[in-house]
């Protein structure tokens, strides 16, 4: 099955990203996790996000478009990144989520990907 | 379709093949697919063909093997042509027999897995006991909603959810490695005693007989994992009060303190079994929170051959319960051992430090706190505290006890 691990953060680490005394340990902790990821064979796909203030959100409500800066909802966690992963089941998902360095201070929400949806049916 | 009488021989085959089966058969469909909704209907329509063809065929040689290849066809047919299932089934009764004839016996059991997919830390703890009385025993939504005065509509589709998450997200189905064991372990048994729980406040057994089911659980998992002293521990704690169960009520319903209960009324036989587990469990040499209560509880049940209650034995194994595994309960029923042992200004203090938020609703340190008030002669005070017991009391039983002066 394949799961994507969302990497949710806090305003306090993504500040870290841009603090020059903490940069390095902060990407040099989330290198550590990616190389493990690859080594173990189970990245599908992957990426880092810019930090929350550059989101824009976007509705169409009665036909008109609503555009929004800032994430959807203002919370404590925004999105920080995410990874798909191929793994067995939800146990062996929630191992990687567990090793993310946003796990210690935020949190990872595991989610199962649905398949393809332009497949013909069996 | 003819209806039957349920004398019916067959449909008594059926029956009693479904209630000794029911968990292995849904483990065994579940375990490969992970689908538990999708397994129990598969067996639902294997069971109403049983109906139908035994009474033509005689009652197979071994029902299960039947019941198996039935449900297996019927998930078959489930995956590659939902619509047309209705019009394959009567086509494929005669297969049954032949394929019936092939199956592997024994059936390796995997209801295990089954127990620990229930109490996996991504279900919803307040529904996995539910789940585990469902999908091993069988019990339907209506009954277990009653049992949890809960409406039947909202259990029904809580456990629904609980399913499609177990097949949707992927859950594990399969025994913890070593590593995680224990920490899965002690999910297992806190569902289980989570029912016992819920059958041992059912007085009148409304619901049936949800303690007694408790204690099924609690022998499968012994027999399953006999290597694991906490499966013995909790066993032999659901035993030990079984075993009083008749003695805890006078005849019109009164409430009876354990203190006062007359032994002659406690089943030998629960108890004697809950030494030997407990014996057994004991050679492992570790803390274990269900060994600990039913220590206390073997404890309890020594009264009537020594003439007293050995309140210094109950203290220091509360001692060692407080310091491993403080819980509220723990804490309230350590300040209450303080009091029998004679020292009731400890237990006070004890129940002091111990009250947080949640002691607004519970019962037993109110009552608790009014008898280590009476034994300190606040007189007062303690009738303050048992008013406040007496309000939280849900059961009339325990109402009228306390409004009598009693400790609780």
């Amino acid at each position: 099955m394949q799961y994507m691990l969302i990497l949710n953060e806090t305003p306090a680490e993504f500040a870290r990203r841009d603090n020059p005394a903490e940069a390095e340990a902060y990407w040099g902790a989330w290198n550590v996790y990616i190389g493990a990821l690859a080594q173990a064979g189970v990245i599908v796909n992957g990426d880092g996000l810019h930090p929350p203030h550059t989101a824009t959100t976007v509705r169409v409500r009665n036909g008109k478009r609503q555009i929004e800066d800032g994430p959807f909802a203002d919370t404590k966690e925004q999105l920080g990144g995410y990874f798909i992963v191929e793994a067995p089941d939800l146990d062996a998902a929630i191992e990687w989520a567990a090793k993310a360095p946003s796990a210690l201070c935020a949190s990872v929400e595991v989610r199962p990907v649905l398949p393809p949806m332009n497949r013909p049916a069996d | 379709m003819q209806k039957r009488a349920p004398s019916d021989p067959f449909s008594k085959a059926a029956e009693t093949t479904a209630r000794a089966s029911y968990g292995r058969l849904v483990a065994l469909l579940a375990s490969r697919t992970r689908d538990i909704a999708g397994a129990e209907d598969a067996l639902s329509e294997a069971f109403t063909a049983a109906l139908r063809v035994w009474p033509k065929t005689g009652v197979p040689d071994n029902p299960e093997a039947w019941l198996i290849v039935a449900a297996r066809r019927s998930l078959g047919h489930d995956a590659r042509r939902r619509r047309v299932r209705e019009a394959a089934a009567g086509a494929v009764e005669i297969i049954y027999e032949e394929y019936a004839e092939r199956m592997p016996v024994p059936f390796p059991d995997e209801r295990l897995k089954l127990l620990f997919v229930c109490a996996h830390p991504a279900i919803e703890p307040n529904i996995r006991t539910p789940l585990m009385l469902q999908t091993v025993l069988g019990l339907d939504a209506v009954r277990i909603a009653a049992a949890y005065v809960t409406p039947p509509a909202a259990m029904s589709q809580r456990l629904v959810r609980a399913k499609s998450k177990i097949r949707d997200a992927g859950l594990r189905f399969e025994t913890p490695d070593q590593e995680t064991l224990p920490a899965r372990l002690t999910d297992v048994l806190n569902a289980i005693y989570g029912a016992y729980g819920v059958g041992w406040d059912d007085v009148n057994q409304s619901d049936g007989d949800l303690a007694a089911e408790a204690i099924f659980l609690g022998r499968l998992v012994v027999s399953l994992l006999p290597g694991a002293a906490e499966a013995k521990g909790l066993l032999a704690l659901m035993l030990y009060c079984e075993a009083r169960r008749s003695a805890r009520r006078t005849i019109d319903g009164g409430f009876i303190p354990l203190s006062e209960q007359d032994p002659r009324l406690w089943s030998r036989d629960m108890i004697m079994e809950a030494e030997q587990l407990l014996i057994q469990a004991a050679h492992t040499a570790t803390f274990g929170r269900f060994q600990c209560e039913a220590a206390i509880q073997s404890v309890h049940v020594q009264r009537p051959l020594t003439g007293r209650s050995n309140w210094q034995a109950i203290v220091q194994l509360y001692d060692l319960l407080a310091e491993r595994a403080p819980s509220l309960g723990v804490l309230v029923g350590r300040a209450a051992a303080y009091g029998h042992s004679g020292d009731p200004a400890s237990g006070l203090a004890q129940l002091d430090a111990a009250a947080d938020e949640r002691i607004a609703n519970y019962q037993p340190f109110w009552a608790t706190r009014a008898h280590l008030l009476d034994l300190l002669g606040r007189s007062a005070d303690a009738a303050v505290a048992r008013s406040k017991a007496i309000s939280l009391a849900a059961d009339s039983a325990v109402r009228d006890y306390l409004a009598r002066g009693g400790s609780g």
